[in-house]
């Protein structure tokens, strides 16, 4: 891909992004400015600034990715992603902002009055928020080494630089302005491109056939094999090979490959010819967005399929840079119509990367093949455009694609400072939230330069599980449950949302390789949601004698109108 | 604190003045939540059932719409481009005007318990 133009582009983002920051800095000064921008941020610049830190990397570039690598079953990504804000509007958003605190833990201190499902509610912030940082640095290192020959680790660097940078100096209100801005920059960086690419589409005639299964080559292809890999063939193949095959080496042959497993070997060329089925790869762990738990997914769809979308669904509600957001709303009702509006924007730019995946799978499908999937929204408008406006519209693209990063890095780096801030260090000024947001962001950083391929849609996963089965009960029955006691909270998020953790970290370290179990431990949302409210439930009726004192005044103030509220406190 | 001299402790004590108290039983349903009276416990109850059932309305809605889905698309495996066009561009508008139903009918509801209290 030609970087003359993405790189300016990439530089250009980061630039103004650090510039709206200082904007923010300028009007940011005292410490409730600092945390949640004094609680004055209105319906229309919020629903923006949390769309903005909303859309992450996986968003922007793995659902294309996904979509043209498995089929249109991925779309249920970014329909959960969204299903989730209206979960969130229905349950949990007005008494959340009623509630008065800032984040998860001050919310299960102020419902339970107990320090200890505090310091266990912090934990898991701190825990989820990393899990969720870490596909955002590597997304960055992926991006910049395919625009230009970058190592896999600058990116990252790059984000985690400017993210503190920006947090530290500014707080909450300089990154509601950043936020929001960058919500209306990613949208212009896909729309834009994707216009041009509908035309260019629609001047090759309209091809159709992008929605059939399985994916074909539309011409002569060319594929180059940079990593070592085993090819899934259903039926039988013919393909003309330079590089080894099966451990035996050809020379510009022409081979016939039965159905079943073949190893290719790294450097090896393969030439597709029109019309040939796109076979599917398999590889151990490449760290891409759209690898991940393929595997899984053929041996129980439904299952998994239910799996996800209760995950996404119920999971929204937990995540921490979500959360944080609603503090900032003035009162209540903001805080709903706030949601309506996010479940607008958001919807809007879900409209987008489907169309990627569908042109992806039109006219760069050897992409499944060679592992760069999560790029196909990056390569796409050079190879149907091409020339100067290829690359333009690919800049355009590329810069985009580092406003995700930063933006959704952002917003958990905030979450994450403000939880470590007020539970682990030992004062609370603006310097110790400075120091929180370095310690919160240098951790995610450290792993990802030493653990490197950890496949990134499976930490995306497993914070949405983990979420889904923790905080969901946790607020859920918070909200609206009169018997919620400590002890029922805590060992609801301990059980729950514990084991959901267990399970997937027992998939990605690839415990159970096949059969049910397999399924089951890969897509724990359908069992350990379930187990995480039954255990709240369970427990806090058997220890029914420790329901906080305080329980009916503070439900009241949760769903009690402001305007009753103001009156109560006067 | 035995040891400590009384004289040093402070206590500042604090109440609402007395000139905000209602004289009459004209606000009365108020003055039951904001003292967390039995009865007042019971005005803030049945706020919370009924916005918890305009909650659940709308969330059966959602289930209903999408629930089947898989299903469907598991029943019919030759009807791709329906699943693309459903799940890719068809669903947002769906759950956009279900949350505006929903922050429709929650707003109703506490202008309709304000008017209540407020015996108005």
């Amino acid at each position: 891909m030609n970087s003359s133009f993405a790189v300016p582009a990439v530089a250009l983002v980061v630039l103004a992004t650090v510039f709206v920051g200082a904007f923010g800095l300028r009007i940011s000064r005292t410490t409730s400015d600092f945390y949640v921008a004094s609680r004055t941020v209105g319906p229309r610049l919020n629903a923006a600034a949390i769309s903005g830190e909303y859309l992450s990397a996986a968003s922007f570039l793995g659902i294309a990715g996904l979509v043209l690598v498995q089929g249109p079953d991925m779309l249920w990504y970014p329909v959960g992603y969204t299903a989730g804000y209206l979960v969130l509007l229905l349950f949990v958003a007005a008494p959340l902002r009623r509630s008065g605190a800032y984040t998860l833990p001050d919310f299960a201190e102020a419902r339970l009055a107990s320090q200890a499902v505090r310091r266990l509610a912090g934990a898991f912030v701190v825990g989820v928020g990393w899990l969720y940082l870490l596909p955002q640095l590597q997304g960055a290192g992926l991006t910049l080494s395919v625009l230009t020959d970058a190592p896999q680790w600058l990116g990252g660097v790059i984000v985690a630089a400017v993210v503190v940078a920006t947090v530290a100096a500014g707080g909450m209100r300089s990154i509601t302005f950043v936020q929001a801005f960058q919500y209306w920059l990613k949208l212009t960086a896909l729309l834009v491109p994707a216009l041009f690419l509908i035309l260019a589409w629609q001047s090759d005639g309209a091809p159709r056939h992008a929605f059939e299964e399985p994916v074909t080559f539309r011409e002569q292809r060319v594929v180059r094999v940079d990593d070592s890999l085993d090819l899934k063939l259903e039926r039988p193949l013919t393909v003309t090979v330079s590089g080894t095959v099966d451990g035996r080496p050809h020379d510009d042959q022409r081979l016939e490959l039965p159905a079943g497993t073949h190893h290719i070997e790294r450097g090896t060329r393969l030439t597709f010819a029109k019309g040939a089925t796109v076979p599917a790869a398999e590889r151990s762990s490449t760290g891409g967005m759209s690898t991940s738990l393929a595997a899984g997914r053929e041996e129980r769809p439904l299952y998994a399929t239910y799996g996800l979308i209760l995950a996404t669904f119920l999971g929204t509600m937990g995540l921490p840079h979500v959360v944080v957001r609603f503090y900032t709303s003035p009162h209540g009702v903001a805080a709903r119509r706030t949601t309506v509006a996010v479940l607008a924007l958001i919807g809007c730019f879900y409209l987008l990367p489907p169309v990627y995946g569908a042109l992806g799978r039109l006219y760069a499908p050897e992409l499944t093949i060679t592992g760069d999937a999560d790029a196909a929204v990056l390569l796409l408008p050079e190879r149907m455009i091409g020339g100067l406006g290829g690359d333009l519209l690919g800049a355009l693209v590329a810069g985009g694609a580092f406003a995700a990063f930063l933006s959704t890095a952002s917003g958990l780096t905030m979450a994450v400072a403000g939880v470590l801030t007020q539970d682990v260090l030992p004062s609370r000024g603006v310097r110790h939230f400075r120091l929180g947001t370095v310690l919160a962001m240098a951790v995610p950083l450290a792993a990802s330069v030493i653990v490197g391929g950890l496949p990134v849609a499976d930490a995306v996963g497993l914070a949405f599980a983990v979420s889904a089965s923790s905080f969901c009960p946790l607020l859920v029955l918070g909200i609206w449950w009169r018997r919620l006691t400590p002890p029922g909270a805590a060992a609801g998020m301990l059980v729950g949302g514990g084991s959901a953790f267990v399970a997937v970290a027992a998939t990605m370290a690839g415990f159970p390789r096949t059969g049910a179990l397999h399924a089951l431990l890969a897509w724990p949302a359908l069992w350990s949601v379930p187990l995480g409210f039954l255990t709240m439930m369970l427990v806090s009726l058997a220890t029914a004698g420790r329901v906080p004192a305080g329980t009916a005044a503070i439900l009241a103030r949760f769903h009690l109108p402001e305007e009753l509220r103001a009156e109560v406190k006067a | 604190m035995p040891n400590q001299d009384p004289t040093e402790r402070r206590v500042v004590v604090t109440g609402p003045s007395r000139r905000s108290r209602p004289t009459s039983g004209y606000y009365r349903p108020r003055t039951e939540i904001d003292e967390q009276t039995t009865l007042g416990h019971t005005y803030v109850r049945s706020l919370m059932r009924t916005q918890l059932r305009a909650a659940l309305a709308v969330f059966a809605f959602l289930v209903l719409l999408v629930g089947p889905l898989p299903l469907l698309f598991a029943a019919m495996p030759d009807a791709r481009r329906l699943e693309w066009v459903v799940l890719g561009f068809g669903l947002y508008v769906p759950l956009v005007l279900l949350a505006r139903w929903y922050v429709g009918r929650a707003e109703r509801n506490e202008r309709d318990f304000v008017r209540l209290v407020e015996d108005r």
